[in-house]
């Protein structure tokens, strides 16, 4: 036997507060998100979450044991990957496609970096782009909620054959006693059709048989729960919505009424499950403060112009995948400067990390492995 | 053997431009060789899929004859199919039916789609003015999205018989064929896009249009012409 | 003696396959290996397309190597090549016109395919014609086994066919990605690492068996 010895930088917080027990937190968190959605769509929504997460924990056993990489099973982060992942498809999504996302999100989202703490990308959202290029129809395609007897029997294109294409619900929902379907989401209707849905509707995700993800009230609820115990910075959704709700009433304030209202922005697609539960990913977001501001708002920009004049009616996706790209250059340029040295002695570049006491430095994942990041911060000399 | 065996002295220029001039002397022989070689079998392919093409759209046609139109009127294109084009001059296909009665007129278009530019191919009936047929010659558009305007039963519904009637002074449409969103087609000079694929299919509109607006206002006056003309 | 020069030439052919592989080993040629490779037609239409390209190339250059200075040896070469490159693609509009426009503008780009000029330079230009085709061949074969093994797996994944012909019937669903641009970098990469994976197991097993052996 041999035991691991754990070198950690500075700060050494006495707290207990380890990768796990902030990855285990957020995973309660996401519960209640998790059963409003079964609630919503039924065992077919249960399946995928089941599907999706087992997949991400196959493959993340697969390859930490190939590659030999840091981290295991019991550190929860495969668990959240799959569990977002999940919460991010069409609960009608083929449970065989719900396994390639899964295997990708791990295999190229993850595993190719390295492990935990490497990834530059969410590995939720590249597992999600991928089926997004690989299956568009399928991903595309959303059923109404709260349909009669859907804790007893599946969505017909849930159980499609793997290599299938799935069945045509539409059919299916003719049997149900609906008026005037049309099987898009609110910012589907929105985009090819022109039609707003209600903002309180939005909100809670409760009335009439929306296409909805979980209710977005509900989600920010269990945000702030994460932020106020610290497990999740605060700046990161703030500067999100924040800088999506600003983009938004600007562009409505001049365009008008070819524009939604900016609380529909807001509230519809999977703008506030991305803002609270992705962009703020530990691995691939800053950890300066100014870096999260940043970073926030450039998300929150992209994702209103993506959605405003882009092909595609969602944006929040592409706007976080990209914005995870720039988070090594943001932080690069977001340094604080460490106490003591003035603006003439910038050169003491070493002293990379806030020394704030609730930020986890990030060579913490790493420590076991004692791999360096790719940024070397070698001091310059005077 | 070895090349760096040679003396380490400077090659005279005479005979580098001898080696040079041989080199390309030999490869020019070789490069007119393979074109005399097979040129017969690339002109006769390229002319079997211009037939096929023509021949799907214009399911009466048995044969074809190239055709141009100017200013002054239209005239037989001499030479091959899919040879090239006086200035000013616009190509175009009529294809007869077995009897050698007029079963209809094959015209080119082109357009920017989404990745790149989107050739196709229209056939065009005189006796109800309308396009009754595409079919698409070249195009690089996403598959499983933009190729749908080949797939698309919905989309190619409208060319059962999209109307380009022209206008009393025979100078040009008297309705633009006008790409609506899906869905929201009313008249029969509209085409309805496919949900998804706006771009592509705005492009087949366009190059339907332009070419129908250039082309028509010369041909309609002298389809007699074709008519009488018996292949 | 004979014995020796065939096994030496086997070997030549060989390098192309296996050892120097240019899709797997040197990653080379990689425009038209992402580029056309989305059915197995394609792939080896264009493998046989630079193959041909190769040998030919290879031989001429080899034929001239003595008479050829050194100060024009590279526009030589390229003129040569661009030669065969114009007459594969003759060669192709009159065989099929439908290949021709799949393959579009990467026939004519084989002219500034690596392998070719790597080839003629690196190999044809020092040996003697039999040896310079023998290895050009093996590399243009290499090189058409890259492209059908990545054209092969986007074909199946990206259509469910194989040569044309339906896998997986009527009902199947392509995986669109695999057709475009981002599905042959995927492809490329998995194969890339099944070699890497193949290659570490057998330099482990050989250092631990070598190191039995000086114990």
């Amino acid at each position: 036997m041999r035991t691991s010895v754990e070198i950690r930088s500075a700060p050494h917080i006495k707290r207990p507060r380890s990768v796990e027990q902030i990855m285990r937190n957020v995973v309660l968190s996401l519960l209640p998100v998790c059963t409003f959605f079964v609630y919503q769509y039924g065992i077919s929504a249960a399946a995928l979450i089941l599907v999706v997460t087992g997949a991400c924990l196959l493959s993340e056993r697969l390859f930490v044991r190939l590659g030999g990489q840091a981290g295991d099973l019991s550190d929860y982060s495969a668990t959240i990957t799959g569990v977002l992942l999940g919460l991010t498809l069409p609960p009608g999504f083929p449970l065989w496609m719900g396994l390639v996302a899964g295997f990708a999100a791990i295999a190229l989202g993850k595993a190719l970096f390295g492990g935990i703490g490497f990834n530059v990308f969410n590995p939720a959202l590249v597992g999600r782009a991928f089926v997004q290029a690989a299956f568009p129809a399928a991903i595309a395609t959303y059923t109404p909620s709260f349909l009669p007897g859907r804790f007893m029997e599946f969505i017909p294109s849930s159980l499609a054959w793997p290599l299938m294409a799935p069945a045509d619900n539409t059919a299916w929902l003719k049997g149900m006693p609906l008026d005037a379907w049309t099987g898009a989401t609110p910012l589907a209707k929105w985009k090819f059709e022109g039609t707003l849905t209600a903002v309180g509707d939005l909100l809670t995700s409760l009335s009439g048989h929306l296409a909805v993800g979980p209710s977005p009230a509900l989600i920010l609820l269990c945000g702030a729960y994460l932020a106020l115990r610290r497990f999740m910075d605060w700046r990161i959704p703030t500067a999100v919505l924040g800088s999506a709700g600003l983009t938004a009433w600007l562009i409505y304030a001049i365009g008008g009424a070819k524009y939604p209202d900016p609380f529909f922005t807001l509230f519809s697609g999977g703008l506030i499950l991305g803002a609270v539960y992705m962009a703020t990913d530990m691995a691939t977001s800053p950890v300066t403060p100014r870096g999260m501001w940043l970073y926030g708002i450039l998300i929150g920009v992209l994702t209103v112009m993506i959605r405003y004049y882009g092909g595609l009616p969602e944006g929040v996706m592409y706007a976080i995948l990209i914005a995870n790209a720039t988070t090594p250059l943001i932080e690069q340029i977001t340094q604080p400067t460490p106490f003591g040295k003035g603006a003439s002695l910038r050169a003491g570049r070493a002293a990379s990390y806030t020394l704030h006491p609730d930020y986890i430095s990030r060579e913490e994942a790493a420590a076991k492995t004692s791999k360096k990041r790719f940024f070397k911060n070698k001091p310059k000399k005077p | 053997m070895n090349p760096n065996d040679q003396a380490p002295q400077a090659t005279s220029a005479a005979s580098l431009l001898k080696t040079l001039g041989l080199v390309s002397a030999l490869c020019g022989i070789i490069i007119v060789g393979a074109y005399q070689g097979t040129y017969e079998s690339a002109a006769a392919n390229r002319r079997l899929a211009l037939e096929r093409t023509i021949f799907r759209i214009v399911p009466a046609a048995k044969t074809m004859s190239e055709w141009q139109a100017t200013a002054q009127g239209i005239r037989p294109a001499g030479g091959e199919a899919g040879g090239k084009v006086g200035a000013g001059a616009i190509k175009f296909y009529a294809a007869y039916a077995a009897d050698g009665s007029l079963a209809g007129i094959a015209v080119e278009g082109a357009a920017t789609g989404y990745a790149d530019v989107v050739r196709i191919l229209y056939g065009y009936s005189p006796d109800c003015q309308c396009i009754n047929g595409i079919g698409v010659v070249a195009m690089k558009e996403t598959p499983g999205i933009g190729d749908k305007i080949i797939t698309d039963k919905a989309f190619l519904a409208n060319f059962v018989a999209l109307d380009v009637k022209l206008d009393r002074e025979l100078a040009k449409l008297a309705n633009e064929v006008k790409v609506v969103k899906h869905g929201s087609k009313t008249d029969a000079w509209q085409i309805d896009a496919i949900s998804g694929a706006t771009v592509t299919s705005r492009a087949v509109g366009k190059a339907i249009n332009d070419s129908a607006q250039a082309l028509l206002p010369k041909l309609l006056p002298n389809i007699e012409q074709l008519r009488n003309k018996k292949s | 003696m004979k014995d020796l020069s065939q096994a030496k030439n086997f070997d030549e052919f060989l390098e192309g396959i296996w050892r120097q592989n240019p899709v797997f080993v040197m990653v080379l040629g990689m425009c038209p290996a992402l580029a056309v490779t989305v059915s197995a037609v394609n792939a080896l239409a264009m493998g046989f397309a630079t193959t041909f390209v190769l040998v030919c190339s290879c031989l001429l250059v080899s034929l001239m190597r003595k008479l050829v200075p050194k100060e024009v040896r590279i526009a030589t070469y390229i003129v040569i090549i661009a030669t065969f490159v114009t007459v594969v693609d003759y060669i192709i509009q009159a065989v099929s016109l439908e290949l021709y426009e799949a393959l579009g503008a990467f026939i004519q780009l084989i002219v500034v395919n690596c392998i070719i000029l790597g080839r003629a330079e690196a190999h044809a230009s020092k040996h003697p014609p039999l040896t310079a085709i023998t290895n050009a061949l093996g590399m243009g074969i290499g090189f058409t086994i890259g492209l059908f093994a990545l054209g092969g797996v986007r074909e199946i994944l990206g259509a469910g066919k194989f040569f044309g012909v339906s896998l997986f019937g009527a009902n199947f669903q392509p995986w669109v990605v695999m057709v475009l641009p981002p599905g042959g970098f995927f492809v490329l990469g998995a194969w890339l690492l099944l070699f890497a994976v193949i290659r570490r197991r057998k330099e482990v097993r050989l250092s631990t068996s070598g190191g039995g052996h000086v114990a």
